[in-house]
């Protein structure tokens, strides 16, 4: 892709070169942490891709890397301490971790575009939404103070924000959490972007309004066709919303698959443990399932497969040997010595 | 459930006054956090209390702890009423009910030991425990709870989430409770955690024969949990009734909304799946609406219900206690289009 790029810093025009391949690839990505107490490594080759129109939900626990590989995607990755230490990022096939920070600049907003959890933290408390959705215009596309305004009251419109006109002189504080995360959804839409990543962007709200942003997300993406990230530990919004499903542990990947197939079987003992752990109705007054023991500690991830001190699959050969991401089938990969074994195992 | 209840509560309120000015104070309403509300949870028995932010849930908590005192209303423990109780009496009353809180890392002392946190309530009651047993007493309490009796000199900030909670639990068990409040005590935890801890739960509650009040908005562990459950909006309960009741025949049409909105784990047939999609947001308890609190969002509002709040009570087509003069039996967990 060729940016023409104004003084400002601004993109003038975008053209696309080269469609081929997915819209947006992470390729065996690796993020280290350099704290005090030593190494982290957050993510630890990660790959996955998103197409136009797709909705990829990346399922993960906290520490799993799945905020990490958004971040680095995104640019925002607090460096140091945090470091991209390998691996590609490609967006329309170009790479962005090899851009300069003036072309990361113009992508970031223009093509890729993120909505985090907390809403509230995420939006500048002293500036108006209008101002804060409308600065996207000024700021990329030079608009003037005026259009910026007739564009922020139309997405707020578009996103379903009552009374826009009279709403935009309002700061963030006066919102309730579901139209804050409206806000927050019309700024990261605001420039048509092909790739929208959502950080939970469900996890504070209430269920009726999660659902309603639910909704509100899935009808802009069939509207502009863009591909969705979802970040989330939800195995509800996952199993509503996606295509297709990247589960993190420990910083990998350790199955990828195709939603229908992931629920009906898993082919990591990982997923298949977390599917099992949701309370159900026919075991009402038995106990549920657990996965034993507790997320890694990413400072001293455990020999051999990561999972393998809460695995009830693990043999011998687990501790020693890191798994490769196996090809299950055509679209499914799991990263377990013994998949063939688990996902047989019902 | 027979026999006496071991918690009555009666016609509960609390109202918070809204003021102005700073000098001169004056009151210019109410927040009613709690307005009315009536249950009762017997010994061995959970009741499980759903609803959204803002509905007062953690109020309702609150008072049972006798952490608030209630605007009206009774909380008879035993036939005794801890809202009238001062003092020694008020002392003595809160050996019987203790919590279990939802934050692992804001409620547990970062600079006490495991075993200063979980021996603490033997400082203020000593007549549980006299003080040349407390350390083994404490130790018991870990290894009951799941931990590691030997890692009572640890501080909180060498445990995990699902540890850490389990401390907690250990705090509230020390006393010997009948009752435990259970505010969200899961919804800080990972995934994988959580069963883990509701399992802590579920045997804790066959070992001491506890009573629970669960609160939660995760409605699937509630479920899983829960003998009875009452559903609030807006400081009122709208439903209460078993877990089969609420769960597969909802007569309140925010206890269906509320259920229609839980994403369900499973992608099969999800395209034909029926929501109901609420519109808006939960007005403010500072100014709700009159009559029926729900009818601003409610697709089944009349110009009847702006005029009288419906009572609490079984109705025609509910025959579980239900707030709403339209009430009317429907599966919406397995709704297709």
């Amino acid at each position: 892709m060729v940016y023409s790029i104004g003084e400002s810093g601004s993109v003038l025009e975008k053209t696309f070169i080269l469609p081929d391949g997915p819209l947006l690839e992470v390729d065996d990505l690796h993020v280290e942490f350099h704290t005090r107490d030593g190494v982290a490594h957050a993510v630890n080759g990660v790959t996955y891709s998103v197409d136009a129109g797709e909705t990829l939900a990346v399922l993960g626990e906290s520490g799993s890397g799945k905020s990490v590989t958004a971040q680095s995607i995104m640019g925002i990755l607090d460096t140091p301490p945090g470091f991209v230490t390998g691996g590609a990022i490609r967006f329309r096939g170009e790479d962005l971790l090899k851009m300069s920070k003036k072309q990361r600049q113009a992508i970031r907003g223009e093509s890729i575009a993120m909505i985090f959890q907390d809403a509230l933290s995420a939006l500048n408390p002293v500036f108006s939404v209008g101002w804060q959705i409308g600065e996207m215009f000024r700021k990329h596309r030079g608009a003037s103070r005026r259009e910026a305004k007739k564009k922020a009251i139309e997405l707020m419109d578009r996103v379903g924000i009552p009374a826009a006109r009279k709403r935009l002189g309002d700061y963030p504080h006066q919102f309730s959490g579901g139209m804050r995360q409206r806000i927050m959804i019309a700024m990261a839409i605001a420039l048509d972007p092909g790739v929208l990543i959502a950080d939970e962007p469900t996890t504070a709200l209430d269920v009726t309004v999660q659902a309603q942003i639910m909704d509100l997300l899935a009808e802009l993406q069939r509207e502009s066709n863009m591909g969705l990230i979802l970040i989330t530990h939800d195995l509800g919004v996952v199993a509503d919303v996606a295509d297709k499903i990247a589960v993190m542990y420990g910083g990998r990947i350790v199955e990828e698959a195709e939603v229908y197939e992931a629920y009906s079987a898993p082919a990591h003992p990982y997923t298949k443990g977390l599917l099992e752990s949701i309370p159900r109705v026919d075991l009402k007054g038995h106990e549920l399932h657990v996965v034993k023991g507790s997320p890694p500690n990413l400072l001293n991830l455990p020999s051999g497969c990561s999972f393998h001190p809460r695995c009830r699959y693990r043999q011998d050969r687990c501790v020693t040997e890191s798994p490769p991401l196996h090809q299950v089938a055509d679209d499914r990969r799991s990263a377990c010595h013994y998949w063939e074994e688990v996902i047989n195992d019902r | 459930m027979t026999g006496e209840p071991i918690l009555q509560v009666k016609d509960l309120a609390k109202h918070f006054p809204l003021t102005h000015g700073i000098v001169f104070k004056r009151q210019i309403g109410a927040t009613k956090a709690v307005d009315g509300i009536s249950f009762e949870l017997h010994q061995g028995e959970t009741l499980g209390v759903v609803g959204e932010s803002g509905c007062g849930k953690s109020t309702l908590a609150k008072l049972v702890m006798a952490l608030e005192r209630p605007t009206s209303g009774q909380i008879l423990f035993k036939g005794q009423d801890i809202a009238k109780l001062r003092g020694k009496g008020l002392k003595a009353m809160r050996r019987n009910i203790q919590m279990v809180m939802q934050d692992p890392y804001s409620s547990l002392n970062p600079r006490m030991t495991v075993g200063d946190i979980v021996g603490e309530p033997f400082d203020i009651h000593p007549e549980v425990a006299p003080k040349r047993s407390r350390r083994t007493k404490v130790q018991e309490l870990l290894q009951v709870v799941g931990l590691d009796p030997q890692h009572i000199n640890r501080y909180p900030h060498q445990f995990s989430g699902g540890q850490r909670q389990r401390i907690g639990i250990a705090r509230g068990l020390a006393l010997r409770p009948e009752v435990i409040v259970c505010d969200e005590p899961v919804s800080a935890l990972d995934v994988s955690i959580q069963a883990q801890v509701v399992n802590l739960l579920e045997n804790l509650q066959d070992e001491f024969n506890l009573s629970y009040i669960f609160i939660a908005h995760d409605l699937s562990v509630v479920r899983h949990i829960a003998d009875r459950v009452a559903v609030m909006y807006l400081g009122r309960i709208v439903e209460l009734g078993t877990d089969v009741e609420i769960y597969e025949r909802p007569t309140h049409p925010y206890t269906q909304a509320l259920l229609s909105a839980v994403p369900v784990p499973n992608p099969e047939g999800r395209e034909s799946r029926e929501r109901i999609t609420l519109v808006g947001d939960v007005p403010s308890p500072d100014n709700p609406p009159s009559g029926c609190s729900f009818r601003t969002r409610c697709w089944k509002a009349q110009d009847v219900c702006a005029e009288e709040v419906p009572a609490l009570e079984p109705r025609p087509g509910s025959p579980h206690p239900s707030r709403c003069l339209f009430a009317e039996e429907y599966d919406v967990v397995h709704a297709t289009k």
